[in-house]
Parts: structure tokens; C-alpha cells; sequence
């Protein structure tokens, strides 16, 4: 049973720490939230479907088709992320730390309307590549091809995203960026070119989880962002807003927290997100910058 | 404007919002080769003048020329690709980056190969204690180690002029003494300085000529040994 609740809770947890990298990537550099997060993954999974629906003869079920999904929603979020930065909020970013936020609002709302009045107001089925069949593991636990998929994939991500802030060129100066976006201005770097590939790659990251997410639900919505985006920017609170590592413990802390709620307590499956978010509000009280967050070195 | 001039200031002014102004028509000249002191008390604009230079602050009116070069109104980045690198106030080194990626992040505008290797080798020189550290966190470094981060990050872009705003600030005299012993030897390998300095006598006995900042402008300049014996100068900075 509990060993069951831990997969559960470790795929339902992958998804929202690859959405929380986005808002706790974008919060490093520019203490910002981008508020239009959910909707970019929303419209990272209708990139996927609108794919799909382009060359239906290419999306059967197979790990092509996967691949080409994955492609299309994580392209498209990363694109329309960095878009929206260019656009909305890089003309505000000298004004003040209150109109970007203004700004994302109002994307976000924009966007849901757009997908709401020109795409639909219905959900719309999502394709499923991945031949649905459970695999039995140890303990009489089994998980699901799709959630060996989404933890396969998420794993993948966080790797690569670990390789590139850690090891890159362009990583390096985000983590400086995000230190000291003056200083690292001084060391001749075009911040405004790293804060667009920080938005490309936390949009790619929200993408791939719209991806996974409407694959789950087997449809998506106009919606779709909007739960999942709101309870992965609590996760990335709780693990310390700004934090890489700390993105992904809340996640995955969310994920465990919802999912062990819902099998343990009774009604548990109506009261998960009122549980889930108790906790958070406990963690919170107890260390306000989060799990993993530090208070920064002052700044002179 | 002498034909040498490396930076010139022409008529420079600056200001914060709409109201505070912080330079009010400032004009001096830098020269290939020299140690040049800015000094000035706190509020002066010395900060000020320095950000207006390195393009972290747009002129309001005024020039800023580089080796020929207009610089009003480039971006950072672009201005230290020209070769002008400021060592700012306060340090900045990048705390939760190790003492490497912090002189890599130096580096960043260049390419890479052996030349580099050799750049890395002469800061480790110059600063032996940034090779013992290299892989610790910038902002566990003490102030002194984080100072002379600082400078070989700077250095690290092979600048042709290095602007370093009050190097010795909050430092231990032994400390001072070292950083002022490696701004005179930077200056004989080839690097022109335009150094800010809060702590005057220092200034000026490392520099060969200095201006004078008060509330904006300049009040006068000339060359140190004359302004350290300017009874003016001597009642309002060197506390005599
Ligand atoms: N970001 C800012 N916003 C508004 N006013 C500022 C800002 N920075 C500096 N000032 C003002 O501009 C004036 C010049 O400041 P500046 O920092 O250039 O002085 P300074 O000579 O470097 O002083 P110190 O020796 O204390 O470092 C001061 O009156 C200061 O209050
Ligand atoms: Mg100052």
C-alpha cells in the first residue's frame, strides 16, 4: 500500500517540479513570478496536440511519437515563454517590481482566453502514445507505463537542466545573473540575452509537464495550467523560492503530501488540496523562506 | 582634450529619478598608462561618476569617450568588451559561485584557450590565496579574499583600463597595503587605473595625478604631490 503511495506520489510529484524549475528559475534572476507559467504549459500541451492533429498518420502510440510530442511542447512553451518576457515584462523591468506582475496577470488571462474563445471552451483529447499497461514491482505495487514515463522523463530533464546551470557557459552566467545581475552585466554579460534563455528553458521545462499532464488526463483544457501551475508555485515556495534543489523537493514533498492524503485519510481524495496546503502553510510559518532557501548574502 | 587622453569625461551629468542630481558637469581625462585617484567624501558622487563610466548609469547630458569611442549610452556588457573594467563598490563577487567560476564569469567575454590559461595563472600569482581557495563559495571568502576576488575577476578580462571604486574599504591595514602593492603593479604591466578612494593620503601617494569630487563636480585636480601640500585639500581630506 504505502509502497504503491510512493510511486503515485513520485509521479504526480515529478510533474509539479518540473513546472516549480520554471517559476523558481525565472525568481532566481529576476525576483520575479510569472504569473503566465500555467498558461504556458497549457499551451505547451495544445502545441503537442496541434502536432499531432497536423500528421495524425505520425502519432500512433511508439516512442517517436513521444519524442515528438515532448518536441513540440517543450519548443513551443520555451518559445512563447521567452516571447512573453521580451514583450511583456522586459519593457516594465526598469519600472517597478510591481509592473511585470501586473504584466503577468494579464498574459495569463489573455492567453486562457485566447485558447478559450478561438481554440475551445470544451477539454479536447490529448493523444496517447504510450501503450497503457501496469508493471508490477515489488511489495505488490505496480506502476503505470505513463508514470515510468513521467518520472523517466522528469529525471532526464532535471539531469539536464543540472548539467547546464552547473556546467555551461550560459549556466554559469545564470547562476551569476542571479547572484548579482549588475555585476554580472560588468563581467560582459548581456543579461537581457540570459534572462531569454532562462525563459526558453523554464517555459521547455513547463511544456514537457503540460505534455505529461494532459497525457495523464488523456485531454487537455484551456484550463489545464491552472491547478497544477498554482500548486507547483507553492511547491517552489516551499522549497525556497529561487532554489534549483529546493524546486524540486517541494514538488516531489507536494506530490507525496496530496497523494498520501488521499489514500490514507477518509473522504481523503476531496480534502488532498486542503491538506496538501495546510502542511504548506505549517512549513511555512515554521521557516518562511523555505525548506532549502537561504537568506542571500546582503547585498551592498 | 590632450591627444593621450585614453577616457574622457566631457561635461558629464547624471542623475537618480527626477530629482536627485549627482553629477553636475564633470570633465577630466585619464592617459594611457597612468594611475589616476578620484577623491571626494561620502555622497560625493564618486560611485556615481564610476557606474556613469562603466554604463550601469545613462549621462544625462555629457561624453564619456573611450580610446575615441562614444560610450554614452552602451550597455555594460559593451563597455568592458572595449577593455574597461570596474572593480564596483562593495565587491560584488558572486557568493554562491566557487573562487574559479567567479574568475571564469571575469573571463566571460573572452575566448577561450591558451591564452586564458596563462591569465588564470597570472591572478593565482598575483593573488596566491584565490589558487588555495579556488573551489570555495565566493561568500564564504573573508573581505580581504572577496577584494582581491574582485580584482582578479576583474583582471581576468585582460582590461586596458581598470576603475577600482575604494579597494581598501573595511579592509585591515595589512590588507590595504597589499591591495595598494598590486595596483602599482598592475599599472607596470601596461593596465591604466582610475582609482576612487576614500582614504585620500593612500590615494594620492599611489596615484600621480588626482581629481577632487565634491557634491557633483570638481573642485580641483592637478598632480598629487601638489594637492597632498593644497592646504584646502589637506583640511578637508587628509585631516590635517
Ligand atoms: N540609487 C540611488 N538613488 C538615489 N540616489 C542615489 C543613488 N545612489 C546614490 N545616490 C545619491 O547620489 C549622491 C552620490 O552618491 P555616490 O554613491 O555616487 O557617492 P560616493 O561619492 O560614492 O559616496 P561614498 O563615498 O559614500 O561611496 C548621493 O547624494 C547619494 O545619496
Ligand atoms: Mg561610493
Amino acid at each position: 500500500m504505502l509502497t504503491q503511495q510512493i510511486v503515485n506520489g513520485l509521479a504526480l510529484g515529478a510533474i509539479y517540479a518540473l513546472i516549480a524549475l520554471g517559476y523558481t528559475l525565472v525568481y532566481g534572476i529576476l525576483a520575479m513570478i510569472n504569473f503566465a507559467h500555467s498558461e504556458v504549459l497549457m499551451l505547451g500541451s495544445f502545441a503537442a496536440l496541434g502536432l499531432a492533429a497536423f500528421a495524425p498518420a505520425a502519432f500512433g502510440t511508439g516512442p517517436l511519437a513521444l519524442a515528438g510530442l515532448f518536441a513540440a511542447g517543450m519548443l513551443a512553451a520555451g518559445a512563447l515563454n521567452a516571447f512573453i518576457e521580451r514583450f511583456a515584462y522586459r519593457p516594465l523591468r526598469a519600472v517597478s517590481r510591481l509592473a511585470p506582475l501586473i504584466s503577468a496577470i494579464g498574459v495569463s488571462i489573455i492567453l486562457q482566453n485566447a485558447v478559450f474563445l478561438w481554440v475551445s471552451d470544451q477539454s479536447v483529447a490529448f493523444p496517447q502514445p504510450i501503450a497503457i499497461r501496469q508493471i508490477p514491482l515489488f511489495g505488490g505495487a505496480q506502476i503505470s507505463s505513463l508514470q515510468a514515463v513521467t518520472l523517466a522523463a522528469a529525471l532526464i530533464l532535471m539531469a539536464l537542466l543540472h548539467f547546464v546551470v552547473e556546467k555551461t557557459r550560459i549556466g554559469k552566467a545564470m547562476r551569476a545573473c542571479a547572484d548579482d545581475l549588475e555585476a554580472a552585466g560588468l563581467m560582459g554579460v548581456d543579461a537581457d540575452v540570459v534572462i531569454a534563455a532562462t525563459f526558453f528553458i523554464g517555459g521547455a521545462l513547463g511544456g514537457a509537464a503540460g505534455v505529461l499532464y494532459s497525457m495523464s488526463y488523456g485531454s487537455t483544457k484551456y484550463n489545464l495550467g491552472f491547478l497544477p501551475g498554482a500548486k507547483a508555485f507553492t511547491a517552489a515556495v516551499l522549497g525556497g523560492i529561487g532554489n534549483v534543489r529546493g524546486a524540486v523537493l517541494g514538488g516531489f514533498i507536494l506530490g507525496f503530501l496530496e497523494v498520501l492524503a488521499a489514500g490514507y485519510i477518509p473522504n481523503g481524495a476531496q480534502w488532498r488540496d486542503v491538506i496538501a496546503f495546510s502542511v504548506l502553510i505549517l512549513v511555512l510559518l515554521v521557516r518562511p523562506s523555505g525548506l532549502l532557501g537561504e537568506k542571500l548574502a546582503e547585498k551592498v | 582634450m590632450s591627444g593621450g587622453a585614453m577616457l574622457s569625461l566631457d561635461g558629464v551629468h547624471a542623475v537618480y529619478g527626477r530629482k536627485i542630481r549627482a553629477l553636475r558637469g564633470v570633465s577630466l581625462e585619464v592617459r594611457a598608462g597612468e594611475v589616476v585617484a578620484l577623491i571626494g567624501n561620502n555622497g560625493a558622487g564618486k560611485t556615481t561618476l564610476m557606474k556613469t563610466i562603466a554604463g550601469l548609469l545613462a549621462p544625462e547630458k555629457g561624453r564619456v569617450t573611450f580610446q575615441g569611442r562614444a560610450l554614452s549610452g552602451l550597455p555594460p556588457h559593451e563597455v568592458m568588451r572595449m577593455g574597461l573594467s570596474l572593480v564596483p563598490e562593495g565587491r560584488r563577487i558572486f557568493p554562491r559561485l566557487t573562487v574559479m567560476e567567479n574568475l571564469e564569469m571575469g573571463a566571460y567575454s573572452r575566448a577561450h584557450g591558451a591564452e586564458l590559461a596563462r591569465e588564470y595563472e597570472h591572478v593565482f600569482t598575483l593573488f596566491p590565496v584565490l589558487g588555495r581557495r579556488r573551489a570555495q563559495l565566493g561568500g564564504t571568502l573573508s573581505g580581504g579574499e572577496q577584494q582581491m576576488l574582485a580584482m582578479g575577476r576583474a583582471l581576468m578580462a585582460a582590461p586596458k583600463l581598470l576603475m577600482l571604486d575604494e579597494p581598501s574599504m573595511g579592509l585591515a591595514p595589512v590588507v590595504v597595503d597589499k591591495i595598494f602593492e598590486i595596483i602599482a603593479r598592475i599599472n607596470q604591466e601596461g593596465v591604466t587605473v582610475l582609482l576612487v578612494e576614500q582614504n585620500a593620503r593612500r590615494a594620492l601617494k599611489a596615484a600621480a595625478r588626482a581629481y577632487v569630487l565634491e557634491t557633483g563636480e570638481i573642485v580641483s585636480a592637478g598632480d598629487s604631490a601638489s594637492l597632498l601640500r593644497d592646504p584646502a585639500v589637506q583640511k578637508a581630506y587628509l585631516g590635517l
